[in-house]
């Protein structure tokens, strides 16, 4: 026993060493999640999330932590010690929708994670979902977004009083480490093709910087088509023709526009999966809508974005048939208009989910259940 | 009903402008240059590159067809020579006539940063602060949206587009995004003047303040003290990324929008897709003193040059738009009915709207319907 856990230690070291996506070997033991269930109606989707995990028998064993700044010795705020082991120990976790604070003193705790687990790519597959109709169809792509610098770095000054500077700042290391990941993760996924989506007409040295970084992994995975695409020109073809993209890969402002535009397209933050992958491993996979305090503790949620993101996390840790069993039953109970008719369109036009008259959480978890029971 | 009442109202009300009130020209106090040489105006036009020549080839064409009384200047700009003589004479020639037509001018982006883009030089030399786009569903043109009726109003000269960049420490690149307070404060100002005109109920300001609280922060703040000024009109404000999947999902909740320069650029290309693609949407850059006519989307469409497969639209209605600049409204609106009519028709539409029809079919459809309707025209076809 301690054979089999000191091997599925030294694999899951030579795992993050290699790369972050390559899939991981288990024996007979568990995989141990840490899941953050967040905040508003994160407890109830997280519990349903796991429900669900337990009737597929996934080997997945979890851990629950909060994640609610604390400030720590020095004065800086930062997340709780405990929080910070079980995600190092585990290198997977799953989060629900995090409160952003007003007036807390401390800065988000989305920010927060970022920086401590230096998660620097932002991936988000889009593709349509059949039964939920919108104008959109056929849409299969992948965007993958620079999630520590460029527009976001928080750098701004005054210069002089109605005149404000902000600065967007792309290095080397930065692109060259998201244009890996991008072509690993089109290499790993069997995607055909990575385009780099820039400005560098505009700006000429930042885009072009991250543009060359792209160029140059771009020689070493001579297996995937590489191309690079204007900014305006990707949102005028997204929004006539999707089926054109594949992986888009691209700095940290444009990859927000264009990964909410994509979610958009294929039906909003509520059915949209995420996932973060940092340094050293870590990977943290998240369900991207808001907390809905007002529907909290009504049984009402709709749970469909933290188990898709769930379900990009067992694909991740190498669990592909598990993964593709509660992607079918969960791609089954949404073409089921009983339970999905009202709940998501409201879901898709609003960031938070919905509040729909029906238990809505339990009939989902009991569609979900039965097509395990056939299988 | 109530857009169309309340335009009658202000008609009625400021009577030597009425005929600017009912139509898509810009803000009822500017005064068009004054026609000189026999009450013939003149305008620069820039070919630019890529399907821009032919395209505003028919543009003259049509002009001379229709006895428009405008003149020319061609001021050709090459996009791979690296002086900038040649976009400064460009300049000095839309100072000197006040009113320019311009396709696109490539840009080389692996040249190194010191060559600027051609376009934006010209929007910074001559000040076209406010760029203005009117989205439309279009009869006859198939989309998965319908009823879309958004201005787009996009600060021009500022924001992430001041191309001062440096590079600190090697492999570090900064790249600044400067706003300011007078041109946040003269861009909302113009937004909410047109949104008065046009007769508009709501105003939206996309930012992304909750990142970049101090730069978007500060141009939400003018937005907000403009608003005040201006009871009688809406004015909500919404983030960048939630604008976007707003518009793939429901278009038709937006009015007017105002934005800096990058959201601007997605905000306007995504629209440009929603009623139908970059063939079908013409643009306007406006300055203080000057004019600069050109489609929306500013594509050069290098792939479809000279092949006869453009779409003119754009540019004819970018013409369109320059002649109710210039005060010939009975022109424009004897062309843009022209123009419509041939839209409507399924067999006259180009490839990127799904048809089969060469740009010469559809200009010469075009000089037919308006031969039908308008007055003696030059040639009979």
């Amino acid at each position: 026993m301690a054979g089999n856990a000191w091997r599925s230690t030294v694999s899951r070291v030579m795992g993050a060493v290699k790369s972050q996506t390559q899939p991981r070997t288990f024996s007979r033991g568990m995989q141990t999640v840490t899941i953050i269930p967040g905040d508003g109606i994160g407890p109830e989707i997280s519990s349903a999330v796991i429900k669900i995990f337990e009737a597929a028998k996934v080997p997945i064993q979890w851990e629950e932590r909060n994640v609610t700044a604390i400030k720590g010795p020095g004065g800086k705020w930062m997340i709780p010690p405990e929080a910070k082991e079980s995600m190092d120990k585990s290198k997977i976790g799953l989060k629900g929708p995090l409160k952003t604070p007003i007036a807390a003193g401390h800065p988000s705790m989305n920010l927060l994670l970022r920086k401590t687990f230096d998660l620097y790519a932002n991936v988000r597959p889009c593709v349509s979902i059949e039964g939920y109709k919108t104008p959109y169809t056929d849409v299969d792509l992948v965007t993958i977004r620079e999630n520590t610098e460029g527009e976001y770095s928080g750098i701004e000054h005054v210069i002089v009083d109605g005149v404000v500077q902000s600065i967007k700042l792309i290095t080397e290391d930065a692109s060259r480490r998201i244009a890996e990941y991008a072509f690993e993760y089109a290499r790993n996924n069997q995607r055909a093709s990575v385009t780099a989506v820039h400005k560098a007409n505009i700006m000429r040295m930042s885009d072009g910087l991250f543009l060359r970084k792209c160029r140059e992994v771009a020689e070493n995975f001579k297996d995937v088509k590489f191309t690079e695409m204007y900014l305006d020109t990707v949102c005028l073809n997204m929004v006539q023709d999707p089926t054109k993209f594949d992986v888009l890969v691209m700095p940290n402002l444009y990859g927000d526009i264009l990964s909410d535009l994509c979610a958009g397209l294929i039906g909003g933050l509520g059915v949209t999966p995420s996932g973060n992958i940092g340094a050293n491993g870590v990977a943290i996979f998240e369900s991207v809508h808001g907390t809905a305090p007002d529907i909290a503790g009504k049984d009402m949620a709709n749970p469909t974005a933290l188990l898709l993101s769930a379900v990009m996390m067992l694909r991740h840790m190498g669990l592909h048939g598990h993964a593709k069993k509660i992607e079918t039953a969960c791609f089954d109970t949404i073409r089921d208009k009983k339970v999905w008719s009202r709940a998501v369109q409201y879901t898709a036009l609003k960031k938070n989910p919905v509040s729909e008259s029906v238990t809505l959480i339990l009939l989902f978890i009991g569609i979900c259940l039965s097509k395990f029971n056939v299988v | 009903v109530y857009r169309a009442s309340s335009s009658m109202f202000l008609c009625k009300l400021c009577s030597p402008y009425w005929k600017q009130c009912i139509n898509d020209s810009p803000i009822s106090a500017h005064q068009p240059p004054p026609a000189k040489y026999g009450g013939r105006h003149t305008v620069t036009l820039i070919p630019g590159d890529g399907i821009g020549p032919e395209l505003l080839n028919h543009v003259r064409e049509l002009f001379r067809f229709c006895c428009v009384p405008v003149d020319f200047e061609v001021v050709t700009v090459d996009s791979s020579v690296v002086s900038e003589d040649e976009i400064n004479n460009a300049v000095t020639a839309i100072r000197r006539n006040g009113v320019a037509l311009k396709g696109n001018i490539e840009t080389n982006h692996n040249l190194p940063p010191s060559h600027k883009s051609r376009n934006n030089l010209l929007r910074t030399s001559l000040d076209l602060y406010a760029n203005v786009m009117h989205c439309q569903t279009l009869p006859g043109v198939q989309t998965r949206h319908k009823d879309i009726d958004i201005i787009i109003i996009r600060e021009n000269t500022e924001g992430e587009y001041s191309s001062l960049e440096h590079e600190n420490v090697p492999g570090v690149v900064e790249s600044l995004k400067i706003i300011t307070r007078v041109n946040s404060l003269r861009i909302a100002e113009y937004a909410f003047k047109l949104a008065r005109e046009k007769g508009r109920r709501r105003v939206t300001a996309v930012h992304k303040a909750n990142i970049m609280k101090l730069g978007d922060g500060l141009f939400l703040q003018c937005c907000k003290e403009v608003a005040a000024g201006y009871p009688d009109i809406a004015f909500d404000n919404m983030i960048v990324d939630n604008t976007t999947m707003q518009l793939v999902s429901k278009p038709q909740q937006f009015d007017v929008m105002v934005m800096p320069n990058l959201y601007g650029n997605v905000v306007s290309n995504v629209c440009a897709g929603l009623v139908g693609g970059p063939g079908l949407v013409p643009g306007a850059n406006y300055g203080k003193n000057y004019a600069v006519f050109e489609t929306a989307t500013r594509n050069t469409g290098k792939s479809i040059a000279n092949k006869n497969v453009a779409n003119p639209t754009a540019t004819l209605l970018a013409s369109c738009l320059m002649l109710d600049h210039l005060g010939l409204v009975d022109y424009a609106s004897m062309i843009r009915k022209a123009i419509f009519k041939t839209l409507s028709e399924t067999r006259l539409h180009t490839a990127d709207i799904g048809g089969l029809a060469t740009t010469s079919e559809v200009v010469q459809s075009i000089m037919r319907e308006v031969q039908k309707t308008g007055p003696l025209t030059s040639e009979y076809i």
